[in-house]
C-alpha cells in the first residue's frame, strides 16, 4: 500500500515484516489457541510490541519467531485473566519456560503443517456466515497483513468503519462457533469458490471503483493478485485458483495504460498498448497454462482468463480475435449464464460481425439489463456506429445518469459531445 | 507496488568458500527461500549467472576493446538476481535479508524503471515500448 508521510525507517520495516510474516502468525497462534478471534487479537498486540521495541532494539534475527513468541506470551496472559488454565494453556507455558523471548529457533512454524493452518485461515477470513464485505476486510487484514489504517485506504472508507467490520466480523465467527478447520470434502466446491469470489471483489474494488472519485486503485488490484498467487500456491490442484491469478493478472498488465497523464480513464480500445505490463502478461498466460494443466477444462475465471488474454496479446483492437472472443463467451455464457455475459458477447459480436447483430442481441437484454448502465452505454456506441447519432445520444444520456463512477461518466459526456457535430 | 531487483554479489572467497558447501546443501536451502518468496506471491523472476568467466566490453577507448576478465578493481561478482513485486523498498529489503547467503555476499535492491519514469511522448520510449509490446 502507499507508504504515509512521515513514517519513520524502523516503523516501516516492521510494517514489511509484518506483511510477510502476519498470514503465518495468525495461522500459527490459530491453531496453538484453537481460537481464531483470539489469535488475530494475540497477533495484533505482538505487532503492537514490536512497533514498541524494535525501532530501539532493531529488527530481531527472526522477527517471525519472536513475533508467534510473544503472541503465545499474550495467549497465557488472556487464559490466566479469563481464568482459564486448561491442558492446552499449560503445555504452552510449558514450551515457552524453556525459552528466551529473542527465539533463535529455525523455523517458528513447522513448513509441513503452516500451509494448511494458512488454508484454514483463508477459509475462516472467507467464511459465508461472513458477508462479503467483512470478509474482504478481515482477508485483507489477516492474510494480506494490511493494517486497519491501510485497509481503509485501499477501500476509501473511514478507519472506524474499517475497525468495526472486523470486530463485527470476528463477533459472528465466534457467535457462530466456526472452528478452525478446512471445510469437509462435500461442502469444499463451495467454500473455495466463496474464496476465490472474495479475492475477486477485492481485485474489482481497485480494478474499477463503483463509486466515488477513483477511477481505478491499482496498489488493491495488486494486492489482490498477490492474495490469488498464495491461494494458487495452497491450493495448487484447483483450475480456478490459477484461473483467477491470470485473469487478475491479464487485467493488471493494463493498469498503467487505463488513465491518461491528467487522471483521465482511458477504454480499452484507446489505450496505448506499449504501456501494458508484460512481466504481468506473462505471468497470466503461465497461470493460465497452469489452470489448463490441472485438466479439469476452464471455469468461469480460466475463461475470462482467456478473452483478457486475447486482448493483451493482440497489437490493437482490430487484429484482435474477436472471433475467438466471441466464442470465449458462448463457452462462458453456457457455463454461467448471465445477461451482463451476454451484453459482453454483444461488444464482441459487434467487433467480428458489425453492429447490425450486436443491436440485436443488446435488445434482448433490456429488460435482464433494467438499471445497468453499462448497457445504455453500449447500446449508444453500436447506435452511434449505426450512424444513428440521435439515438446514441439518448443512450448515452441515460447511461451518464445511471452511473455512480464520476471518471466513467466523463467518459460518456465526452461520447455525446463528440457526437454533437453529426446533430 | 512496485518491482525491485535483488542484485546478487559476492566477493572471490565468498565464492570459494559457495563452491566448497555441498551442492545438495546450497540447492535446497535456494530452493527452499524460493519457495517462500513463489507462496507469498512476490516472486516476478529470477537467474543465476554461471560460474565461469565471461568477457568485458570496456568503452575507455574508442572502439572499445574486448577481454577477458579481470573485472577491474572490484573484486565482487555479480552472479544472479531476483526480481519481486512487493510495495515498499523496506519489504524487498526484509525479503533480501532472508536470502541463506554467507560473508562476503551482498544483495543490492534497485528498483525496476516503469513507463511511468519516462516521458510518454518521446517518440524512442513509445517505439521501444511498442517493440516491446510485438516481442512480448
Amino acid at each position: 500500500m502507499a507508504r504515509a508521510a512521515g513514517l519513520s525507517d524502523a516503523r516501516r520495516s516492521v510494517e514489511a515484516v509484518w506483511r510477510i510474516e502476519s498470514a503465518r502468525i495468525v495461522a500459527t497462534l490459530s491453531r496453538y489457541t484453537g481460537d481464531f478471534d483470539l489469535a488475530e487479537d494475540l497477533a495484533q498486540e505482538a505487532l503492537g510490541e514490536a512497533l514498541a521495541a524494535w525501532p530501539g532494539s532493531g529488527v530481531p534475527e527472526n522477527p517471525g519467531a519472536w513475533l508467534v513468541t510473544v503472541g503465545k506470551r499474550r495467549a497465557i496472559d488472556a487464559w490466566r485473566r479469563r481464568g482459564r488454565e486448561d491442558e492446552r494453556h499449560a503445555a504452552i507455558a510449558r514450551e515457552l519456560d524453556a525459552r528466551e523471548l529473542d527465539a533463535r529457533e529455525e523455523e517458528p512454524w513447522d513448513p509441513e503443517a503452516i500451509d494448511d493452518d494458512v488454508l484454514r485461515l483463508v477459509f475462516i477470513a472467507c467464511h459465508p456466515v461472513l458477508s462479503r464485505e467483512a470478509s474482504i476486510a478481515l482477508t485483507l487484514r489477516t492474510v494480506g497483513g494490511l493494517t486497519t489504517e491501510e485497509i481503509a485506504r485501499a477501500l476509501l472508507l473511514p478507519v472506524a468503519t474499517v475497525q468495526q467490520r472486523i470486530v463485527r466480523a470476528k463477533r459472528t465467527l465466534a457467535a457462530a462457533a466456526i472452528p478452525f478447520e478446512a471445510p469437509s470434502p462435500d461442502e469444499y466446491p463451495a467454500r473455495l469458490s466463496a474464496v476465490l469470489n472474495v479475492l475477486y471483489l477485492i481485485f474489482n474494488e481497485g480494478h474499477a471503483a463503483s463509486a466515488g472519485p477513483e477511477w481505478m486503485r491499482p496498489e488493491l488490484g495488486l494486492e489482490a493478485l498477490r492474495l490469488a498467487r498464495v491461494l494458487a500456491g495452497l491450493v495448487p490442484r484447483e483450475a480456478e485458483a490459477h484461473g483467477l491469478v491470470a485473469l487478475m493478472a491479464f487485467s493488471a498488465a493494463r493498469f498503467p495504460a487505463r488513465v491518461d497523464a491528467a487522471g483521465d480513464p482511458v477504454l480499452l480500445a484507446d489505450q496505448d498498448r506499449a504501456r501494458w505490463d508484460r512481466s504481468l502478461v506473462a505471468l497470466g498466460s503461465a497461470a493460465l497454462a497452469r489452470a489448463d494443466a490441472t485438466g479439469r477444462g476452464r471455469g468461469p475465471y480460466a475463461l475470462q482468463a482467456a478473452i483478457a488474454e486475447c486482448h493483451d496479446t493482440a497489437p490493437s483492437v482490430e487484429a484482435t480475435d474477436w472471433a475467438r472472443i466471441v466464442l470465449l463467451y458462448e463457452a462462458l455464457g453456457r457455463l454461467a449464464p448471465s445477461p451482463v455475459v451476454e451484453l459482453n458477447r454483444a461488444v464482441a459480436v459487434s467487433m467480428a460481425q458489425g453492429p447490425a447483430s450486436a443491436l440485436r442481441i443488446v435488445d434482448g437484454l433490456a429488460a435482464a439489463l433494467e438499471g445497468y448502465p453499462q448497457l445504455p452505454g453500449v447500446r449508444g456506441e453500436l447506435l452511434s456506429r449505426l450512424g444513428r447519432a440521435e439515438e446514441a445520444r439518448a443512450e448515452y444520456e441515460r447511461a451518464a445518469r445511471m452511473t455512480g463512477n464520476e471518471r466513467e461518466r466523463q467518459v460518456l459526456e465526452a461520447k455525446i459531445r463528440a457526437l454533437g457535430g453529426r446533430r | 507496488m512496485a518491482k525491485y531487483m535483488l542484485i546478487m554479489r559476492a566477493t572471490d572467497e565468498a565464492v570459494a568458500a559457495y563452491d566448497e558447501t555441498p551442492f545438495e546443501q546450497v540447492i535446497e536451502a535456494m530452493g527452499r527461500y524460493n519457495e517462500s518468496l513463489i507462496k507469498a506471491g512476490v516472486m516476478v523472476g529470477g537467474d543465476g549467472l554461471a560460474p565461469e568467466p565471461g568477457v568485458v566490453v570496456d568503452f575507455s577507448t574508442t572502439p572499445p576493446v574486448v577481454s577477458d576478465g579481470p573485472y577491474g578493481e572490484t573484486k565482487e561478482l555479480f552472479n544472479g538476481f531476483w526480481t519481486l513485486e512487493v510495495p515498499t523498498i523496506e519489504e524487498a529489503a526484509e525479503w533480501a535479508k532472508r536470502c541463506p547467503l554467507g560473508p562476503g555476499s551482498k544483495l543490492e535492491i534497485r528498483r525496476i524503471t516503469g513507463p511511468e519514469d519516462f516521458p510518454a511522448d518521446n517518440e524512442w520510449i513509445q517505439k521501444e515500448a511498442e517493440w516491446r509490446a510485438q516481442q512480448g
